[in-house]
């Protein structure tokens, strides 16, 4: 019989495992876990679970959103790009509202005033858009984690075997492994355990997460997304917390091997390498991107179009970058709910979906 | 060669003339309409007119389950319907873009009159006007409709604490259907949209008793519909998300386009609040006919968070349902 995703949305031990992570916690104490990845952020907050686990489990958004981590000088290069004649910006839809340095500036408000602009479900959609309009210049923006890069990477590899000249790929891909590096050996780094995200892991697979037991000390799970998943893998934290031992375990085995999927890794190696990259909140972080290998170049849009992202500017207030590190919830920051909602969102973890302030503010779970 | 509507067809002479015999007057056969005057002179009503009118600019105009000509008529007879009314007749507005299919808008006008034939309405005026290419997306269409009031006095202002929400079968169907066809996207099992004209299940239900009040949530779905219930109000409503019906096709779509089938628009399903007496015999009556087999009762009115409503789950997690902000945007992964 085929695994039904429902039967882990509301397990039939549902009221047992909260039973255990309970018995296992205190408010006094909270065990504090972090999760990154934005379809977590979001399962966490539809089921409510922040409220239920309260006092004694703290559930914290770290950098899992890729939007969110996407710097506000990219988003200005990407904004001036979408302004050159010929140009077709194609994205994936929660990348057009997030503004640039300037609130409310976004791709858009951009299409609404002209600018040619396409929401795309794949990357191959923007590839079949160029075969389409060869006059165009269609540039697909390239952005996510492990999970989206295999796809990014079998569309450059397309491109290139049709030799198709119209189209290039903005790359703003990041990597899991350095960000988190870079978040546990930051001094105000409070965090008890890793909820680590489950379809990152089903490409790279469970092991590259072997090191935050092995170097920083840190329990892991590898975990999916259905709130059975992640009750039982707040226990399997809680547990671990408890007796001392710090481990990596993988609850999510219906999707990930240890080794992940090694067409897509091949696949990834053979198009990008990792690259210095900038976060948005959390600066430059060393080999924390991916960039398109130099076989690659005529597809490079950066290479092509010469895109050199600024500084950027966020807006005074706007807590985001201490948000993604978990070190301030959304609710503390001043700008939370009075001048930041969704409807006119600051900061990026306000405008995407998956980010954490939208997520508290959408959510407002834990009544 | 394809026959396509030209400007011509939107010039008031000749070719506007073919289009209304030849295609619109034959397919909307009656009496009123045959006239062919500025306006239609209809009986007097026996009640007070209920009147409501909605534009139409679906992208694709043929999507599972319906098309724009279909969905135009079940629009505006479902808000009369919501609105206490009876529907008697329609009007037929058309905006149509140079190069737009002939046959296309034949398929679009016969699937408008099976739907008002269905409904029990008469379309008894119209308007056609046609924009130069690239103007347009092919075609809108506008419906006002005229109904005779059956039920006085539904609205917000009649809910009280302990009245059970009632939904008349899946959420979200329309709103999965029309985006899955947008993207081309494959879907396992039959994903199809619930564009129905609702005047049986609201007749049946009203004639069921205690009804306070009737909404299709359509844009912004079941969570924005229920917001306006009590938004500004002391009163809340709870919802078991457990018991809220969402089809296989729909959640496997929504889980894979990363939206919320309490968001997505509904086309054939009415949501009811209704005295806590009547709520079982209201659901029988709806669960007795087409389109209402999976009515179910959803949730509660309380006091619990004024203005607000709450969701809760079998975990025991809860949360705030809030409105629809913008559109909903597909996410990355």
């Amino acid at each position: 019989m085929p695994l039904s995703e429902a039967a882990f949305r509301r397990p039939a031990n549902a009221a047992a495992l909260v039973g255990a992570i309970r018995s296992l916690t205190d408010g006094a104490r909270p065990l504090r876990i972090m999760e990154i990845c934005g379809t977590h952020t979001m399962a966490i907050a539809q089921a409510g679970l922040r409220g239920l686990l309260a006092p004694g489990v703290q559930l914290l958004s770290g950098p899992g959103c890729p939007v969110c981590v996407t710097p506000a000088g990219a988003i200005d290069a990407v904004l001036a790009l979408s302004e050159r004649p010929g140009v077709i910006i194609a994205s994936y839809g929660d990348l057009l509202r997030v503004p640039g340095s300037v609130r409310g500036d976004s791709l858009l408000r951009r299409r609404a005033l002209g600018a040619r602009v396409l929401t795309v479900y794949s990357p191959m959609d923007a590839l079949e858009a160029a075969r389409a309009d060869p006059a165009a210049e269609v540039v697909f923006l390239g952005v996510g984690f492990e999970t989206t890069a295999p796809g990014t990477a079998a569309c450059l590899l397309a491109a290139a075997e049709e030799d198709i000249r119209n189209f290039s790929v903005l790359c703003l891909l990041k990597r899991t492994e350095p960000v988190l590096r870079a978040l546990a050996a930051a001094p105000d780094f409070a965090v008890d355990g890793l909820l680590c995200p489950g379809h990152v892991a089903a490409i790279t697979g469970a092991e590259t997460f072997a090191f935050l037991p092995g170097e920083y000390g840190l329990p892991a799970v590898v975990s999916g997304f259905e709130a059975g998943d992640i009750l039982y893998s707040v226990w399997r934290l809680a547990k671990m917390r408890a007796e001392g031992r710090p481990a990596l375990e993988n609850e999510y085995t219906r999707l990930v091997r240890p080794a992940g999927n090694p067409a897509a890794k091949a696949a990834v190696a053979r198009v990008f390498q990792p690259a210095d990259s900038v976060w948005r909140g959390l600066g430059e972080i060393p080999a924390s991107g991916l960039a398109i290998r130099a076989a690659f170049a005529p597809w490079d849009a950066a290479r092509k179009f010469g895109f050199a992202p600024g500084a950027g500017t966020e807006t005074p207030g706007c807590r985001c970058g201490a948000v993604l590190r978990g070190v301030c919830a959304p609710r503390d920051c001043p700008l939370f709910g009075r001048v930041c909602t969704p409807a006119d969102p600051v900061g990026p973890c306000m405008v995407s979906s998956e980010g954490a302030c939208a997520a508290a503010w959408k959510y407002a779970d834990g009544i | 060669m394809q026959d396509i509507i030209t400007l011509d067809y939107g010039s008031g002479g000749l070719k506007t003339a073919q289009l209304i015999d030849q295609i619109l007057v034959p397919a909307f056969a009656n009496t009123a309409l045959s006239q062919l005057g500025d306006g239609a002179v209809l009986p007097a009503l026996e009640g007070p007119p209920v009147f409501s009118t909605d534009s139409f600019v679906v992208t694709p105009w043929c999507f599972p389950g319906g098309d724009i000509g279909k969905l135009a008529v079940c629009g505006t007879v479902n808000d009369l319907c919501m609105a206490g009314g009876e529907p008697k007749y329609l009007s037929f507005s058309l905006i149509l873009e140079e190069g737009f299919p002939l046959d296309d808008l034949r398929a679009i006008v016969a699937s408008a009159a099976a739907a008002a034939r269905e409904a029990g309405v008469q379309i008894v005026t119209g308007d056609t006007k046609v924009v130069e290419r690239g103007r347009g997306d092919g075609i809108y269409i506008n419906t006002a409709g005229v109904g005779v009031l059956r039920a006085p006095g539904l609205g917000r202002d009649a809910l009280r604490q302990g009245d059970i929400v009632l939904v008349s079968g899946s959420v979200g169907c329309h709103g999965a259907a029309v985006l899955m066809a947008r993207g081309g996207l494959p879907c396992e099992g039959t994903l199809l949209s619930d564009c129905r004209p609702l005047h049986r299940l609201s007749a049946a239900a009203l004639a069921a008793g205690g009804v306070r009040l009737l909404r299709d949530p359509t844009r912004g779905g079941v969570a924005t519909t229920l917001n306006e219930f009590v938004e500004g109000s002391p009163l809340c409503i709870e919802l078991e998300e457990d018991a809220i019906p969402v089809d296989g096709p729909v959640a496997a779509a929504c889980a894979l386009l990363g939206l919320d089938p309490l968001y997505a628009a509904c086309e054939g399903r009415l949501l009811a609040v209704c005295a806590p007496e009547t709520a079982p015999a209201v659901l029988a009556a709806l669960r007795a006919l087409p389109g209402g087999e999976g009515a179910a009762a959803i949730g509660r009115v309380t006091a619990a968070r004024p203005g607000q409503v709450v969701l809760r789950n079998s975990l025991g997690g809860s949360r705030i349902l809030g409105k629809l902000t913008g559109a909903q945007l597909p996410r990355i992964c």
